[in-house]
């Protein structure tokens, strides 16, 4: 599948703005890229390994926190996974 | 300090933006790419402030909606280098909430204050820093293009 990797993390990922990695779900996807590249796991998770609550994840056009199976969810290489930071402020 | 370089058409409708929406934030994504000393923006596209309970002084964009302006974007050979929002009634600076809320490291962050529904200063902060536990805003100039 394809991860797509937004603007603010690409310094992390040798400057792709596309990963591609085979996995059979999300975590999958995730540890592959995480393995990939190192250094972007601090800007994805916790020091306890969960998700920081900032960034969305999106299969296809599904937010993974709404999905049945989240993160643990069936995936094929024609899927895509966009990284999403959050997006918000204020005065 | 970085350079945020516009097009006078975006510079525009940023602003326009803010004053339409006035009383209320407007909010949309910056569309460009990267340069040695800053951003190319080439493009501004609007975005839905979700934020209908408190829409004058805050401001949050649908991931949903910025998965498809990226997809968008990426089919132009364009990056989002950062995203733009309105003060109404308030200073063109970013505040506490800002900079809590902002998570897109090295991006720019452009602010309009709309002064009784006029656009008055519009300023850029870049999120500097390497990580979410030292990121600060940094101005950057605006130096527009034609």
């Amino acid at each position: 599948m394809t991860i797509f990797i937004p603007t603010p993390l690409r310094p992390f990922a040798a400057g792709k703005d596309a990963v591609e990695v085979e996995a059979a779900t999300i975590a999958d996807a995730l540890d592959s890229l995480t393995q990939a590249h190192p250094d972007l796991r601090k800007h994805l998770f916790t020091g306890e390994g969960k998700l920081r609550a900032f960034v969305n994840l999106y299969l296809n056009d599904e937010d993974v926190r709404y999905l049945p199976a989240k993160e643990a969810t069936a995936v094929t290489a024609a899927d895509t996974l966009s990284i999403i930071p959050s997006i918000a402020g204020g005065c | 300090m970085g350079i945020l370089h516009l097009t006078p058409a975006v510079y525009r409708e940023i602003r326009a933006h803010g004053e339409e929406t006035y009383p209320y934030e407007c909010c949309g994504a910056l569309l460009g790419t990267a340069i040695p000393d800053g951003w190319n923006v080439v493009a501004a596209v609007r975005a839905g402030n979700t934020r209908t309970d408190s829409a004058h002084n805050r401001y949050h964009i649908s991931p949903l909606e910025l998965v498809k302006i990226e997809r968008d974007a990426r089919r132009q050979g364009l990056g989002i280098a950062g995203f733009y929002h309105s003060h109404p009634d308030h200073p063109a600076q970013w505040s506490s909430t800002d900079l809590a809320e902002a998570h897109w490291l090295g991006c720019c962050y452009v602010i309009t204050a709309v002064a009784q529904g006029k656009a008055a200063l519009t300023n850029s902060f870049r999120l500097a820093g390497l990580s979410e536990e030292d990121k600060a805003f940094e101005q950057d100039t605006i130096e527009m293009n034609e």
